[in-house]
């Protein structure tokens, strides 16, 4: 655990001149996404506008994925479930008429706080290895239900349509979405920055560092970790409801123990405890993904070697490298 | 006429569990002895299963084809561990956790384009095609037969081994104190290499096997390896006799409960409702059942001390 514990310096608090050079990355990750459309306006706008939704939703659920592994050294292998949460609140709330972006919204929040109290109770008992093997095993276990439920289904999924504002088909505008998912990926980020920063961020890493000192001191890490879980978990459902939006389709692909993997790497590439990195870790997967699948159907022939020289080689992701020091 | 179909579904569960415990086996010794996770072991079985289908294919014989995949699978498992695991020892989880993943994407891509994306069958060979009575009215396949018995034969050859023999010495030695048997004077870099060898031609060998009763395609083992997770989880990972007793009970849940969850909730749900939510919760069953084994041992069944 010797790497993740090297790394948390990312978000401690720092001396100003240099925190004010901390800021010029997010910053200018959040200006870029903001006048992208603009931009895009120029090219093939829809294409480009479809793919950063997508990439700032990834960005979304990773930065939840990163809230656990890099601030708090749960390293969950399951998180996906949530993303399919949040994609089937809204799949089957639709498909029985109820398309209020809101009540999906809610019912999303909802289960995911209760999947996520009831198996992060159980999975926190156990630690290292046995956590991220259990998390594994819950999200399988969501994967065979949504396989399961044939009235929304099954194996194939289901198509909807995009949930509406008050009544009003508000999302249905490809711009309306990019900005909506734009203002969730900067709402989360400033919200996990205040998370990471307060006292109880502050306990949740001292738990990372070293939990039985923790314990010595006072706090009961069970208590702290769980919270953490479920609020990861919560974050990671609003992506799912988006996701669905997005791609106006659910299926229980979106819980595949492979989407999880690819948001474990989608964190690590964009380096662990940084919260922005997740966004650039997300934008170089997605449009990595792209390209190579453009370039051919064996694009994981290209893609998984990629992914074993970033382990072996890039430690410390993009967010490190962009920022000069390593 | 039940009886017999639950004896049938039984002998089922068994031969499953067995086919995850030679799977398993390798996880739960690396994992032991090099505190390593290697997701890539669910390809190992794929790898398997395809050089399998490809001798038999080749040399036109089951026994020829077995011969040639064996040492195959073998040799492709040390390939992979001196380009990419090697160098991961070192590391933590999350490491081994994303590199082995990344071998599994490229390796699931690779048999597509070496073998198609199409399924590929091996016939059963001639001698073991076949049915016998076991009892009045209890025909079993003499291939699922043989497979029950080659899984119990492995498991006996790796018990004496690693409890009556030098290397079995080691290899425990290793798996409570890498470092010391280092130290006092053993190539632990050679016998890493050694055990994760035998862990991969297990995987190998359990591919080969189910070769012929299951289809042969891209993406097969990666439910195994979830399964044989499982397996070692509950079994408490490095034991393998956790791993023995733990893969056939995950084998037996899994299959009986494929088989009774909708007969036994018609009992108080209607037909359709019933068979509905019975298929709904069967393939849920052993990742309850491992939820439950963890809540109350969370280091599994057989904890290793270390």
């Amino acid at each position: 655990m010797n790497e993740i514990a090297d790394r948390n310096l990312a978000v401690a608090p720092r001396p100003r001149a240099s925190r004010l050079r901390q800021a010029a990355l997010p910053v200018a990750i959040f200006a870029v996404l903001a006048l992208m459309p603009a931009a895009a306006h120029f090219g093939a706008s829809g294409y480009i506008l479809a793919l950063m939704t997508r990439t700032m939703i990834y960005g979304l659920a990773a930065m939840s994925l990163d809230l656990l592994i890099g601030c708090g050294a749960m390293i969950s292998f399951g998180h996906a479930a949530f993303l399919g949460i949040g994609a089937y609140a809204v799949g089957i709330l639709s498909s029985h008429g109820i398309d209020d972006v809101f009540i999906q919204l809610g019912a999303a929040l909802a289960v995911a706080a209760l999947f996520a109290l009831a198996t992060g109770a159980i999975s926190l008992r156990t630690h290292g290895v046995y956590f991220i093997m259990i998390t594994l095993a819950f999200g399988q276990m969501l994967y065979f239900l949504f396989t399961s439920l044939a009235a929304y289904g099954g194996d194939d999924g289901l198509s909807l349509s995009r949930s509406h504002v008050f009544g009003l088909p508000v999302l249905r505008s490809d711009l309306t979405l990019y900005y909506v998912a734009f203002a969730a990926l900067l709402g989360v980020y400033l919200a996990c920055r205040a998370i990471v920063a307060s006292r109880f961020g502050r306990v949740l890493r001292g738990i990372k560092d070293n939990p039985v000192r923790m314990q010595a001191i006072g706090f009961a890490p069970y208590r702290y970790q769980l919270t953490a879980y479920v609020v990861a978990g919560m974050i990671c459902a609003v992506a799912g409801v988006l996701l669905a939006n997005a791609s106006e389709f659910v299926s229980p692909a979106y819980v595949g123990w492979q989407r999880s993997g690819d948001l474990i790497f989608v964190v690590v590439l964009g380096g662990l405890g940084t919260l922005h990195g997740a966004i650039l870790g997300a934008a170089a997967f997605t449009l990595l993904a792209e390209f190579l699948s453009g370039l051919t159907e064996y694009w994981g022939m290209i893609f998984g070697p990629i992914l074993v020289v970033v382990v072996l080689f890039a430690r410390g992701g993009l967010a490190s490298l962009l920022r000069g020091t390593r | 006429m039940t009886l017999t179909l639950a004896l049938v579904q039984i002998l089922n569960g068994v031969q499953f569990g067995l086919i995850l415990f030679l799977i398993a086996a390798g996880l739960t010794i690396v994992f032991g002895v090099m505190d390593f996770i290697n997701l890539a072991h669910g390809v190992q079985y794929m790898v398997g299963a395809y050089l399998m289908a490809a001798f038999t294919a080749l040399t036109g014989s089951f026994w020829l084809g077995l011969v040639l995949a064996l040492p195959s699978a073998l040799l492709i498992g040390l390939i992979l561990e001196m380009l990419v695991f090697r160098h991961l020892y070192a590391r933590d989880h999350l490491a081994h956790v994303l590199a082995t993943f990344g071998v599994i994407i490229f390796l699931n891509q690779a048999v597509k384009l070496a073998f198609g994306a199409a399924p590929l069958s091996v016939p059963v060979p001639q001698a073991l095609a076949g049915a016998v009575t076991l009892a009045p009215g209890l025909l079993y396949p003499v291939y699922r037969l043989v497979m029950i018995g080659a899984g119990l034969l492995v498991g006996l050859l790796l018990y004496v081994t690693v409890n009556h023999t030098r290397l079995g010495m080691l290899v425990r030695a290793g798996a409570s104190n890498a470092p010391m048997v280092s130290a006092l004077g053993v190539n632990i870099r050679l016998l890493f290499t050694i055990v994760f060898g035998v862990g991969a031609m297990l995987a190998g060998f359990a591919g080969a096997m189910v070769a012929p009763i299951l289809s042969v395609e891209p993406g097969m083992g990666d439910n195994v390896l979830i399964l044989a997770f499982v397996v070692i989880v509950i079994g408490g990972i490095g034991s393998i006799r956790g791993a023995f007793i733990a893969a056939v009970l995950i084998g037996l849940t899994d299959t009986l409960g494929r088989f009774f969850a909708p007969t036994l909730l018609r009992a108080v749900l209607d037909p359709a409702a019933a068979s509905q939510t019975g298929r709904a919760l069967a393939p849920m069953l052993i990742y309850i059942l491992m939820a439950a084994v963890l809540f109350f041992r969370p280091t599994g069944l057989f904890p290793v001390r270390r």
